[in-house]
């Protein structure tokens, strides 16, 4: 395989030159998946080939995309009004890949979303884009508009038959918009409340409609599937699962960054990449995918990145960046900055997260600022349990936001007890 | 919630300017293409706060009736987003990362600097006008951390001497981006 075909997903960008037209987009093989998609395959064949590439959703829970669809109901877009929404709200700390995706190749995504509508026959796209990517935005309206100038997007698509176009709407910023139905509630002018599920949003979505809502990185492998096939696109991983993946590291290593690689690669490989820890540092543990992921330990360094190995060590893969906390960092503080992240973005829906998580960071920053006692400890661990596990809150923010806060306490114990014994940060000297 | 916290002091209150035309037909252009006309209230104050720097109440009120909406609806809204003002801001606005990838590449030391050559908290705007310091969460440049938007410019691997060069172009009016 040559590098293109290798990487598919980041073989176009070039971040010097800036994203490519149309023109360019189709001389370096743009444009053939929708090509084949709108010419001869019907909306069942693309959800069956996307089915067959396993490819999982990588917006964070890792669902499958073609059975995803598979739940939308099936009129044709002429019949039902339909909606299909790309995610890139890109809010949680700690992943910079769909910025990468927007600004370095916007008209791959648009070619994906064409052929995603048209296998689950809508009309009516629609990009939520975190708000303060402002250079991305320039970049997809510009995509947008000459996808539309050239009929890619817009009516009778490839004489076809089919509609579909594209409205990008930058958020005006909260955490809580990353959640779909959230996502949904903010798109229709209200405050960004999550919405009880059923129903899912494929059956009653915006406005009431039909919707399905995939992560930015997501629509990004779907030309390449329909383009070259499922078992091509299999063949790409490392794992069970197909496709590449977005993988990268920030925190302390020499070169953090962003990098496709095969789905299913090991941290360590990941690491090499990095060109390993900053001189003096060590590696102490890291969140696998995100804010929202359980610290894992060292121990882990060689750990194979895919969904089902990193949920068995007692994490989750999350987006796949994962963020390094080094020798000489204190976990308690780095926690601490966690929480307060999570403190402040809860949505305020439900109380046991609206009040749950400021009161985890108030016993966060007096065992920090050397104020703790040890009954904090256990008003902490209380909340570890109240919190944490999927149901006691109204969406996921809250076990999300647990998952750090468990993990460390389990994992640093004794910097959390250091700072409560002797009444200080250990770590003031250190940084 | 809005992230502004104090009214800025150099900023002056007065009325209003007029709601212009142009941006009442934009607005009135996004309601038609709306399945329902509260569905562009979102962006029609964006527009709006990008024209004015915030957005006060007499905006507000021409706002909540394009979209067929109450005032109080309207300002729900408002205050639930982080981005959208509802006092006033400085001329520029330095939004510095405080989310977890940058606060472990040193994003206290940065953040002591801006309050320290500003004399204002995280929060604030100079007495002059000139500058608004704000947090943020994550701007996805992680990799380039500490990171920071000034403006719409966004700056990586912020240090001091950063801190320093972008108070004097902010002061002397011509900032550039160097991401
Ligand atoms: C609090 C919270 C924040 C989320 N933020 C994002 C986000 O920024 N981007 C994203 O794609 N998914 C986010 N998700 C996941 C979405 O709800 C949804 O699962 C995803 O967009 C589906 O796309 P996928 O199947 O392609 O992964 C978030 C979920 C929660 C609970
Ligand atoms: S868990 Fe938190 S973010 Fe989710 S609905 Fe409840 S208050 Fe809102
Ligand atoms: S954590 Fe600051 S840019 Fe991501």
């Amino acid at each position: 395989m040559d590098e293109a075909e290798r990487r598919p997903l980041t073989a176009m960008i070039d971040r010097a030159a800036g994203p490519p037209d149309c023109a360019a987009y189709e001389r370096m093989g743009g444009f053939r998946g929708v090509r084949r998609a709108l010419s001869g395959m019907s909306p069942g064949d693309v959800i069956e080939e996307v089915t067959k590439s396993k490819l999982r959703g990588r917006g964070g829970a890792g669902f499958g995309t073609g059975p995803k669809w598979s739940f939308v109901p099936k009129d044709p877009a002429s019949q039902r009004r339909k909606y299909l929404v790309a995610n890139g709200d890109e809010m949680e700390p700690g992943t910079f890949k769909d910025r990468l995706l927007v600004e370095g190749n916007p008209l791959q995504l648009v070619e994906g979303m064409i052929i995603s509508a048209f296998a689950i026959q809508a009309s009516f796209g629609v990009i939520f884009l975190r708000g303060e990517y402002h250079r991305g935005l320039e970049c997809l309206e510009n995509a947008v508009l000459e996808a539309r100038e050239r009929g890619w997007l817009g009516e009778n698509i490839l004489g076809s038959g089919f509609n579909f176009d594209i409205h990008v709407h930058p958020s005006a910023g909260r955490y809580i918009c990353g959640e779909e139905t959230a996502l949904l509630t903010a798109l229709e002018g209200r405050r960004a409340n999550p919405r009880s599920k059923p129903p899912f949003p494929q059956v009653g979505g915006l406005w009431g409609a039909p919707t399905v809502v995939n992560n930015i990185e997501t629509f990004c492998n779907i030309p390449h599937i329909i383009a070259n096939g499922a078992d091509w696109y299999l063949g790409l991983s490392a794992c069970a699962d197909g496709g590449t993946k977005l993988y990268g590291v920030s925190g302390r290593a020499k070169r953090p960054g962003t990098w496709e690689l095969p789905l299913g690669v090991t941290l360590g490989e990941i690491m090499d990449r990095a060109g390993g820890m900053q001189d003096g540092y060590k590696l102490r543990a890291f969140l696998p995918g995100g804010a929202s992921t359980a610290f894992l330990g060292a121990e882990h360094e060689n750990i194979v990145m895919d969904y089902g190995t990193v949920e068995k060590a007692g994490s989750r893969l999350g987006t796949g960046l994962a963020i390094l906390l080094d020798d000489r960092t204190c976990p308690v503080g780095m926690i601490r900055n966690l929480e307060h992240f999570f403190a402040q973005e809860s949505c305020g829906w439900c109380t046991p997260c609206r009040d749950g998580l400021p009161w985890v960071e108030r016993l966060l920053n007096a065992i920090d600022e050397g104020e703790g006692e040890q009954e904090d400890m256990d008003r902490l661990a209380d909340h570890v349990r109240l919190l944490g596990p999927m149901g006691r809150t109204f969406c996921a923010h809250a076990p999300g936001a647990i998952a750090p806060l468990a993990s460390g306490l389990a994992l640093f114990r004794e910097d959390f007890e250091a700072h409560i014994r002797e009444r200080r940060c250990t770590y003031q000297d250190a940084a | 919630m809005s992230i502004v916290e104090t009214p800025a002091s150099g900023v002056p209150a007065g009325t209003p300017p007029e709601f212009p035309q142009d941006l009442r037909d934009k607005i009135a252009d996004m309601v038609a293409h709306e399945h329902h006309a509260r569905g562009a209230a979102i962006e029609a104050m964006r527009l709006t706060q990008k024209r004015f720097g915030w957005l006060c109440d007499a905006h507000m009120r021409e706002i909540a009736k394009l979209c067929s909406m109450s005032m109080a609806d309207l300002d729900g809204i408002a205050t639930f987003f982080n981005l959208l003002f509802r006092k006033p801001v400085g001329e520029n606005v330095v939004m510095l990362c405080d989310s977890v990838s940058c606060w472990l590449m040193g994003e206290e030391k940065v953040r002591a600097r801006f309050c320290e050559k500003l004399g204002i908290k995280r929060g604030q705007t100079t007495p002059d006008g000139k500058v608004t310091f704000l947090p943020i969460v994550c701007l996805g440049h992680c990799d380039h951390a500490p990171a920071m938007l000034v403006n719409e410019e966004l700056y990586g691997n912020v240090d001091t001497e950063t801190v320093d060069r972008v108070i004097d172009q902010m002061k002397n009016g011509s900032v550039r981006g160097e991401s």
